[in-house]
């Protein structure tokens, strides 16, 4: 399958994220168009798109967006989730530091369609680079007047606020942004009420992903057919892959879903050299492993449903032989242990056991016992948690079970570093001195 | 009947609970409708007063039809759903059993050296919904134990399970939102900003609330097993809000007092002096009879004691002044009323020990004695408006204060007229209507129209004790009432007054609000009392003008009970006519400035050591029985009983008798005699405003140090325009016509010429040091004096 540069296509003009670069590559004239049109027809529109929330959950994006009351004399906002914490996930960030305009001319768009007069951009804090370069499109937009009063003549108003969170992983999740938004600590709430009826300010809130609105403009441009001749039916169009690890060439690569891991294998330059594939996660941490059995599956979100996992953020990780399983779970439940917000009991209580019992196989010292004790704890957090985080820490340990209980077996007596020299899987060639 | 049918149908669900078929309303949650047949789901996080949170996940169901495990506390009710608990389901069950294990992997278990041992939520449901044996074998977190969060309330925090009870109840219930979790993961902890202590007169719900012993009061830590008390419903004797207490003692001394269960009154919640004030109850109390003899008070036997106190008042016949201080129960009050009128053959009784007016005895006789649960707590929070007059709730009637949050939650609209916008008006979201301190009347008879129109029958005017200092501020508040039907009521501060009123202890009104002065109303109560109607004696003295008469030496006898002349404006005047009366009876059971002077003292009992009932500010009798029922100290209906048996008359002495006798009388329904407009009279130039703060120099707070360090501290409030005026200065010395008082000073929203003082706290006792009170003119200056 051919790569399909959409989003991706001009991050070789280093222009691009200025407001005359992005113009100079027929930026804003969808927003042209789709102020000329009919809200409701543009919600109709993004609906027959088929575009899927491409935060993880792959949500109808269209859908959500029907779910906002309109006429409901309340204010409406738009909330662009670019919070991007998960371990592994890489793409929205350099989307809004090559191409920040087409998340801008995004966010114009759907505040167009689902009448919001404001809507904010929050920004994982950790990355001040992409907090300007976005900070300055929004300046030059509104410069521009493609954002404040009476945009292009149309009578839309719109404000866009440029936050930037302060290092929570959880303020990634929709309804703790939110709350972090509000100034208050970020834990996620309870739902319903849902967002779209009760989310910012008790309001009808739209969340939705960096690389979700970014797509906006190009699908309001080229319509939903030309949306639709990539991907499958039940996951159309194309899809940022972020592919990291022990491949020749980790990066970006935009192809239609639907690709298989072997041909973003091929398209990264294949595995560093003498090294084979052990496993790898199609997006995130939080969503379970697969191995080398699992190559030529279509990434689309049914089929990674299929096969026990998820799409995810739809960004790789790649490993090759050189890592210890048992070692590579411990440090995702250490980070998820960092990042519990504290909220429910089971995963405050259960990343804090289940590290502690993970760091014991690391070292060797693990028993069959808690082998048997880390599943079962994982059972006790997942579909029992607050949130979806939760479930996301629990989701480590029993898909590295299911293929290398071996590894955690031999971590009974014998730590992962004897197991694995923790020197040979450095990504960096002649990192061994 | 269709009709009905049909209604009850559109309000009501139907579902099934491990195969339990019921009917509930609309919008019930699992977990209360599975309390309803007896299921008990785990729980921590939920209360049925809180906002569902759904945070411990203790009481996870399963839902047929729900792939995963639900939340019972946060889980609404549908038609037709089908729920099944631990009980019927192994899903549920193993996921209660998995998060009880995950609670207890950091919990210390220090079960054998916590207080909450023995009635622990968390040890229970450990039991019922736990593993048998921890298979936790790591490295417990741990925490330095325990911190302050204020001086009453101390923190384990390595026992807490997150719950967030506390800091909900903080933030909901009380509005005092500095109790939070700080930090995340296995590192939240309750806290507060800073280290600020956690400001709030709730703060000891939060103890209560715990569902593990991880907040803990200072008073009660170490000192006591819950299964070695004994438990007993009580009421409240500090205010007029009416609290259902529970008092919890053990070998003869109250150990503990908690909020008790009234969701008419105080819901499940009672202010921090109700919980923790009772240190009085068994320190310094007078032990026997003394009488004065050689100018000495001495020992004496009771029948000695009995003999010289009925011979003194029978001298005495129809020349004697009754004061019974606001604290008095419903019956104790009703014996000093039927005492004075049948036995002593006067009309001279006052119950209120503090600032009056006669304005305030007309209004009381005309819209509040007689009257009970006119206006009650639940009308609180549907009324759609509602003005207080004179009325600091939070200070002085402080569950009223949390019911009206509750309203003001629902969009009840609260005004607040007076001179000072408080903490507690803030917290209410109160609409200001400035009026400088003593010019309400002239401010309530020019209110803007918008409101006055807004007013109607669905709004409530909440006057306080308070108003009778402001003249005219209460006939200004019948006019407004009259004119818009808005209605009326009124909240004393002591526990006993309302009650007092209604058995009569106030010149001119018998028991039930019979006025004396009415043919009818006498005759109904001389029967009662098997009495000639023409021997009810009339015409007597109260308030300001009995106080001057005693000192004035217009009777030859007083009586009083429960007296500080402190608490008296003109305490001086009153100290004086007992030093100068022949004969003065005091019972009382704490010594004071009255019985250094009394010719006979009678101890009597205190609110543990008999039964009785308070009257709340609603009218609503709240009957308590004796905490310590082998108490062999009497009541002050006990003492009075034998007085007059000694003086050859008839009274009953005991309180179930005295009760229904009341009871009996009924209330009156002739005509009253309205309230005479009394003009307004505000003084030119700067004004006094001041209350007393629920937790203060109060006599009944003695003894109870880690409460007293809860008290908000002294301070003068005054605006920014005074505090320019008066070159920014640290401290400001308020001067008054008997001497000044220096405090520092707090910039707050305050009227212009006011300033605003506590009434009766450390370093701050208004009618003492200074010798006025509410409304009248002080000298203020920057600095010290």
């Amino acid at each position: 399958m051919k790569l399909t540069p959409v989003i991706t296509q001009h991050w070789d003009d280093p222009t691009l994220y200025t407001l005359d670069g992005y113009k100079s590559h027929g930026g804003y004239e969808a927003l042209a168009k789709a102020l000329n049109s009919d809200p409701d027809s543009i919600i109709a529109l993004v609906k027959d798109s088929g575009l899927r929330g491409r935060g993880g959950a792959g949500f109808p994006t269209g859908l959500k967006w029907s779910f906002v009351p309109q006429n409901d004399g309340k204010p409406h906002y738009l909330v662009v989730n670019a919070d991007e914490s998960e371990p592994g996930a890489c793409k929205d960030i350099p989307i809004m530091m090559a191409n920040p305009h087409a998340l801008v001319e995004g966010v114009i768009i759907t505040s167009f369609a689902i009448r919001a007069n404001h809507a904010f951009i929050y920004i994982r804090g950790e990355v001040p680079a992409a907090i300007r370069k976005v900070a300055y499109a929004v300046k030059q937009a509104r410069e521009a007047g493609l954002i404040g009063k009476n945009i292009q003549g149309s009578g839309f108003d719109l404000e866009v606020t440029v936050h930037s969170g302060a290092g929570a992983y959880i303020c990634g999740e929709e309804t703790a942004l939110l709350d972090s938004l509000e100034g208050f600590r970020g834990q996620p709430r309870l739902k319903p009420p849902f967002p779209a009826i009760a989310g910012l300010y008790s309001s009808p809130t739209v969340i939705n992903n960096v690389e979700t609105i970014a797509n906006i403009p190009y699908i309001i441009d080229r319509g939903v057919e030309w949306f639709r001749q990539f991907g499958t039916e039940k996951s159309p169009g194309f899809k940022v892959f972020a592919v990291s690890g022990h491949v020749q060439r980790p990066g970006i690569y935009e192809a239609p879903l639907g690709i298989t891991m072997r041909e973003l294998l091929d398209y990264a330059g294949g595995m560093r050299p003498g090294a084979e594939l052990k496993f790898w996660i199609p997006g995130g941490s939080s969503v379970p492993m697969l191995t080398a059995d699992h190559l030529d599956l279509p990434l689309t979100y049914e089929a990674m449903a299929e096969a026990g996992t998820m799409l995810g953020t739809g960004t790789p990780m790649v490993f090759d032989q050189t890592v210890s399983v048992v070692k590579a779970v411990t440090r995702w439940l250490e980070f998820y242990k960092h990042e519990s917000c504290g909220k429910c009991t089971p995963c405050r209580e259960g990343t804090y056991w289940i590290t502690g019992v993970l760091e014991k196989f690391e070292h060797g010292h693990g028993t069959e016992n808690e082998m048997e004790t880390l599943t079962t704890l994982c059972g006790q957090i997942a579909g029992r948690s607050f949130c979806a985080l939760g479930d996301a820490a629990a989701t480590p340990y029993p898909a590295a079970m299911k293929y290398f209980s071996h590894e955690f077996t031999a971590a009974t007596h014998t730590s992962a570093d004897e197991q694995f020299d923790p020197i040979a899987s450095y990504v960096f060639s002649g990192a061994r001195a | 009947m269709t009709m009905t049918n049909h209604t009850e149908k559109m309000d009501s669900v139907s579902v099934v609970i491990d195969g339990i078929e019921m009917e509930v309303p609309k919008g019930t949650l699992v977990i209360r409708a599975a309390e309803q047949i007896g299921i008990e789901i785990p729980r921590f996080c939920d209360h049925p007063l809180l906002v569902p949170v759904a945070n411990c996940r203790a009481c996870l169901i399963e839902i047929d039809g729900v792939p995963k495990p639900q939340p019972a506390c946060a889980q609404v009710l549908s038609e037709g759903m089908n729920v099944r608990t631990q009980r019927s389901s192994e899903m549920a069950r193993v996921a209660q059993e998995g998060v009880m294990e995950f609670l207890l992997a950091n919990h210390p278990l220090d079960c054998a050296i916590c207080d909450k041992g023995g009635e622990c939520p968390l040890q229970n449901q450990a039991m019922s919904a736990g593993r048998s044996e921890s298979r936790f074998d790591g490295e417990k977190r741990t925490f330095p134990k325990p911190i302050n969060v204020n001086a009453e309330v101390l923190l384990d925090r390595e026992r807490c399970v997150s719950c967030a009870r506390c800091t909900r109840f903080a933030d909901e219930i009380a509005g005092d939102a500095s109790l939070e979790l700080l930090e995340r993961g296995a590192q939240q902890q309750v806290g507060t900003a800073n280290d600020e202590p956690f400001d709030s007169y709730f703060s000891g719900n939060v103890v209560q609330i715990c569902p593990v012993g991880a907040l803990t009061s200072a008073s009660y830590r170490f000192r006591s097993r819950p299964f070695d008390l004994v438990s007993v419903p009580t009421t409240c004797e500090h205010c007029a809000s009416g609290c259902s207490l529970r008092t919890d003692h053990r070998r003869g001394a109250v150990t503990r007092r908690l909020a008790w269960d009234d969701p008419e009154v105080n819901e499940e919640w009672s202010c921090d002096k109700g919980r923790f004030a009772f240190a009085y109850l068994a320190s310094g109390r007078i032990e026997s009879p003394l009488i004065r003899e050689n100018g000495e008070l001495r020992s004496a036997s009771w029948p000695e004691a009995m003999h010289f106190a009925a011979a003194g008042l029978a001298a005495a016949a129809g020349s004697t002044a009754v004061l019974v201080g606001g604290r008095a129960t419903s019956e104790d009050a009703y014996a000093y009323s039927k005492f004075a009128r049948v036995v002593l053959g006067s009309d001279n009784i006052d119950f209120r020990a503090r600032a009056t007016s006669n304005e305030e005895a007309e209004f009381l006789a005309a819209y509040v004695a007689g009257k009970q649960l006119e206006i009650t707590y639940g009308d609180v929070e549907s009324a759609s408006q509602i003005v207080l007059v004179g009325c600091e709730p939070e200070d002085e009637s402080p569950i009223l204060f949390l019911r009206l949050r509750k309203g003001v939650k629902k969009g009840v609209l609260v005004h607040t007229v007076g001179p000072l916008y408080s903490l507690g008006s803030e917290k209410l979201s109160a609409h200001w209507i400035k009026a400088k301190a003593g010019s309400e009347a002239q401010v309530l008879g020019g209110l803007d129209s918008e409101l006055v129109n807004a007013l109607d029958s669905t709004s409530i005017i909440f006057v306080g004790e308070r108003a009778a200092t402001s003249p005219g501020s209460l006939s200004a508040v019948s006019e407004l009432g009259a004119k818009t039907g808005a209605r009326i009521a009124w909240v004393p501060r002591r526990a006993g007054e309302r009650g007092a009123l209604e058995a009569g202890a106030l010149a001119g009104l018998l028991p039930g609000g019979h006025p004396i002065s009415d043919r009818t109303a006498r005759a109904h109560v001389a029967q009662a009392w098997n009495v000639e109607a023409d021997s009810l004696p009339s015409g007597g003295l109260a308030g300001t003008d009995l106080v001057t008469a005693i000192a004035s030496g217009t009777f030859t006898a007083v009586l009083t009970a429960g007296i500080d002349p402190g608490d008296l404006p003109n305490g001086n005047e009153l100290i004086a006519g007992i030093e100068g009366a022949d004969f003065v009876v005091a019972l009382e059971n704490h010594h004071s400035e009255i019985t250094q002077r009394a010719s006979v003292v009678f101890p009597v009992a205190v609110v543990t050591e008999k039964s009785g009932s308070f009257m709340n500010w609603e009218g609503r009798s709240k009957p308590f029985s004796a905490a310590f029922r082998e108490a062999l100290t009497l009541s002050d209906a006990g003492v009075l009983s034998m007085l007059a048996s000694a003086m050859g008359a008839q009274l009953s002495g005991d309180t179930r008798e005295l009760g229904k006798e009341l009871t009996a009388l009924g209330s009156w329904t002739g005509s009253r005699t309205q309230v005479k407009p009394v003009a307004p009279n505000p003084a030119a130039g700067t004004t006094l405003a001041t209350w007393r703060l629920l937790i203060d120099s109060g006599v009944l707070q003695e003894g109870e140090p880690h409460l007293a360090a809860t008290a908000r501290p002294s301070v003068v409030a005054i605006n920014s325009a005074m505090f320019d005026q008066l070159d920014q200065p640290e401290l400001i010395t308020v001067t008054g016509p008997k001497g000044s008082i220096t405090l520092p000073v707090h910039v707050c929203e305050v009227e212009d010429d006011s300033l605003w003082l506590p009434m009766n706290s450390p370093d701050s006792h208004i009618y003492a040091q200074l010798g006025c009170g509410y409304g009248e003119v002080v000298t203020v200056q920057g600095g010290a004096a």
